[in-house]
């Protein structure tokens, strides 16, 4: 996959994470018992921790994963935050900024390492109290599991079913896959290098598509001698394996052709990872790297920034209100009186409603974005987390081009990146597990976008073991939080609320991934301020499903202009079923509720005019009424109106803070004579 | 602004409610208009929330402040105005009886809350300014702009 098109949305986010860090390790200096500071140091940390790795920045990601270390201990209050402390935060910031900065400048982080900082980090670590004990074995378990990649070297590397499927992808198009052991020389010096070379070299020829150990791995010297690739390739064996034994302290070139052919593997996978990001290559090698010659994609090229102009969300607001006065005008123009409708004049207003008409489009599109934008990163994401944790996980993404106002794009990113870090890592099982379990080996996590009314919904949903909530009442009496009566009785739904308080995580383990007990509550403080809500559902051994519900802010939306008394109203289009006159003999009551039968079902339905409480009139003298069927999941509600003046494309205004509590009201709208019609809450007033 | 070498002295605008003055400072008010638009009623709002109105493309909601204080309601006329308040990046519309001038009220001139009493609505008030004679009711923007329930 080509990262360029993210690169962007990295930079940006990263100047914006750096900015906040550098403002809240200030004022952790000024407090050192601040832990509120402490904890917003810990959550960036984290999040550009998880940003770089999905970029490929390795040596960001490790950095910040060595600080992250530190910082849990500060939490855990197993060190103390003293000047000295401070400094080395700063200096890990500034080495940070200096990554981004060469991200900026050449697309690649650059190759200074700062494993200097990270043993002043885990030095750090060593010197802490003794209460940390427990701490520095998670620490431990953070690390990638070496010794087991280790000991597959020596027998045939064993493929995923992704791999199979790129093999008999490539052997259709007339190319082989080679398993290449390379064995160095036992005086070899430079390990890493010496792989950097032959990895340079095999991209000459072919596409690496697999390594062992990780590529990550070799780059920190964490092998012996050997390492084995499957590359594919065109080009003649004894062409490369010529090119690899003339690299110095190449020892031994073993080269074995793969005679791939397992149909039942091939799955619908590979459909969503374009080949060239087969393997995990730190940025500046896949740069240095010349573009494979049979690749199906070429190589990441480098990459500079440009060519976007980040614009202030404000200003695109003022732009959208000028532009819904300039329509309101139109309108108004349109329907003067006293005019002579000339053909010059008709024309004329013809094409300012089509210019107007675009302007608008035009603004609007400005603002809204499809949700690909952000999902686009994920696929990648989810395998090498998967990978890194041994499991199978297949990632199914929909409603990719649901779109959503820019404000809530841009912002969206960093949760779902924790929710579905946490469902690989907590909710998917071990391979072994699931068989154990009676499910299919591979797990499946499903990322789902689709606009319900008024909102945008995002499911992420595993089929993994769910929430253990007996584990959660567990941990919150052992943590005090709730005494082990009052536990007791806490309901499920309770229960799961817990998991969103900060520092709440029930995992066992501490790994890379997740399971320190930043995310859930970070995604939740993210989600409302967006004005959205999150709500969970699990069951254990089947899976969780997370629901974010985003509002479509200042959308336009297909409206019902109604009346009721003297006031216009507007229903939402998409949530009106269908319209129907009714006589006041058609409503039954019915436990205390007045509904009407339709279509052999009852429906209740609600009398706007008191719900509204409009004054004057009264439904009671009327003959026929207007009954506006409202849809609201699978439930049918009538609402009774005057009379129905039309659907109209309306834009949607805050009604702003002071009346945000209106719950019958969502927002409002400008109608073509400059005054203000509500529109109406579909779901509360069908409650 | 010249007058900002006085110490304390501050532009107020004043306006009437039935018989009395009031003043609101003038860098809390973003612009004043005529009442000559529909104001379009919220429901499940309390009395004094006449409802909101449309500002150049923009909903502000609108509060009768006789009603707030628990005089008779508005009777709109050529004097009405509706003076738009910025408070905490809030806009918000008050509905006054009619507009009168702008005043420059220092130290002398104004007296705080605790000299105070009598029937005035003493909850939203700030001071009471009184340059030549006039009594000038000083309001305090931040409550009248606060939620009924929080303000009481």
């Amino acid at each position: 996959m080509d990262m360029s098109q993210y690169l962007e949305i990295f930079i940006e986010e990263s100047k914006e994470h750096l900015q906040s860090l550098n403002q809240s390790l200030l004022q952790l200096e000024k407090n050192p018992d601040d832990r509120a500071m402490l904890n917003e140091i810990f959550r960036v940390a984290h999040t550009i921790k998880g940003m770089a790795g999905t970029m490929g920045f390795n040596r960001m990601s490790k950095l910040t994963h060595d600080m992250e270390n530190v910082l849990h201990a500060l939490r855990n209050d197993e060190l103390e935050v003293t000047p000295e402390l401070v400094d080395i935060l700063f200096r890990c910031f500034d080495a940070l900024e200096n990554y981004t900065a060469n991200i900026i400048e050449t697309g690649s982080e650059g190759n200074t390492d700062s494993k200097e900082l990270s043993d002043v980090l885990s030095g750090l670590l060593r010197n802490k109290k003794k209460s940390g004990a427990k701490a520095s074995e998670q620490t431990k378990a953070g690390a990638p599991p070496a010794p087991e990649t280790e000991r597959e070297i020596a027998s045939d590397l064993e493929l995923d079913q992704y791999e199979t499927n790129l093999i008999n992808k490539a052997a259709d198009m007339g190319n082989d896959a080679w398993q290449i052991t390379v064995r160095l020389n036992k005086g070899c010096l430079l390990k890493s290098a010496r792989a950097f070379i032959i990895f340079k070299t095999l991209e000459r020829h072919s596409e690496i598509i697999k390594s062992v150990p990780p590529v990550q791995d070799i780059e920190d010297e964490k092998f012996d001698f050997e390492f084995t690739v499957i590359v594919l390739t065109r080009a003649d064996a004894e062409v490369i394996r010529k090119d690899l034994n003339s690299i110095a302290e190449v020892d031994d070139v073993i080269m074995k052709l793969i005679k791939e052919r397992n149909k039942a593997a091939v799955g619908v996978q590979a459909e969503e990872m374009p080949a060239a990001d087969q393997l995990q290559i730190p940025a500046d090698i896949r740069q240095a790297a010349a573009p494979g010659q049979d690749g199906p994609e070429p190589v990441t090229k480098k990459t500079k920034t440009g060519k976007t102009v980040r614009v202030d969300i404000d200003r695109l607001d003022v732009l959208l209100n000028l532009v819904s006065e300039l329509i309101i005008q139109k309108t108004r123009l349109e329907g003067l009186e006293g005019i002579e409708r000339t053909q010059q004049y008709v024309e004329a207003i013809e094409y300012l409603e089509r210019i107007t008409t675009s302007l608008h489009d035009a603004v609007m599109k400005v603002r809204m974005v499809p949700v690909e934008t952000v999902f686009n990163r994920f696929p990648r994401m989810i395998r090498d987390v998967s990978r890194e944790l041994g499991k199978e996980v297949e990632l199914e993404m929909s409603g990719v081009d649901t779109e959503l106002d820019r404000t809530v794009i841009d912002e969206i990113g960093d949760p779902l990146i924790h929710l579905l870090r946490n469902a690989c890592d907590h909710g998917i099982e071990s391979k072994e597990e699931r068989r154990k379990l009676g499910k299919p080996e591979s797990g499946k996590i499903e990322l789902k976008a689709y606009q319900d009314g008024n909102n945008v919904v995002i499911e992420v949903g595993d089929d993994g073991q769910g929430i253990d909530v007996e584990k959660v009442r567990k941990k919150i009496v052992e943590r005090g939080l709730v005494s082990k009566d009052a536990a007791a009785n806490l309901s499920k739904k309770d229960l799961i609320e817990y998991l969103f308080r900060p520092s709440f995580s029930t995992a066992e383990k501490v790994t890379d991934i997740s399971g320190r007990g930043v995310g859930l509550d970070v995604v939740k403080t993210k989600i409302e301020t967006l004005g959205g809500t999150v709500e969970v559902e699990t069951e254990t051994g089947r899976g969780s499903r997370f629901y974010i519900r985003l509002p479509l802010t200042l959308a336009i939306i297909q409206a019902l202009l109604v009346m009721i008394g003297e006031e216009k109203y507007a229903i939402q289009l998409s949530s009106v079923h269908k319209i129907i006159n009714i006589t006041p003999d058609d409503i039954k009551t019915v436990q205390k509720q007045e509904v009407v039968m339709y279509r052999n079902s009852v429906i209740p339905i609600v009398r706007l005019r008191e719900v509204l409480e409009v004054p004057g009139g009264s439904d009671a003298d009327q003959k026929v009424m207007t009954l506006v069927i409202v849809k609201k999941g699978e439930r049918l509600t009538g609402f009774i109106v005057d009379r129905i003046i039309g659907q109209q494309e309306i834009v949607q205004k805050s009604l702003g803070k002071y009346l945000a509590g209106t719950r019958v009201i969502t927002s409002a709208t400008i109608l073509g004579d400059g005054n203000v019609a509500l529109i109406l809450d579909v779901n509360a007033l069908a409650n | 602004m010249a007058d900002q070498n006085t110490t304390d002295a501050r532009r107020y605008l004043v306006f009437r409610l039935e018989n009395d003055e009031y003043g609101i400072e003038i860098d809390k008010i973003s612009t004043i208009i005529e009442k000559d638009m529909d104001i379009t009623r919220v429901p499940k709002q309390p009395a004094f929330v006449k409802g909101v109105i449309n500002l150049r493309g923009e909903i502000i909601p609108v509060l009768s402040l006789r009603l707030k204080f628990g005089l008779d309601d508005d009777v709109y006329n050529e004097d009405t105005r509706i003076i738009i308040i910025k408070v905490d990046d809030l806009s918000i519309g008050l509905i006054v009886d009619s507009v009168a001038e702008v005043v420059l009220l220092d130290d002398e001139t104004t007296e705080s809350v605790s000299n105070i009493a009598g029937e005035r609505p003493l909850e939203y008030l700030k001071g009471v300014g009184k340059p030549d004679g006039r009594i000038i009711t000083l309001l305090d923007l931040e409550k009248i702009v606060m939620p009924e329930e929080a303000a009481t």
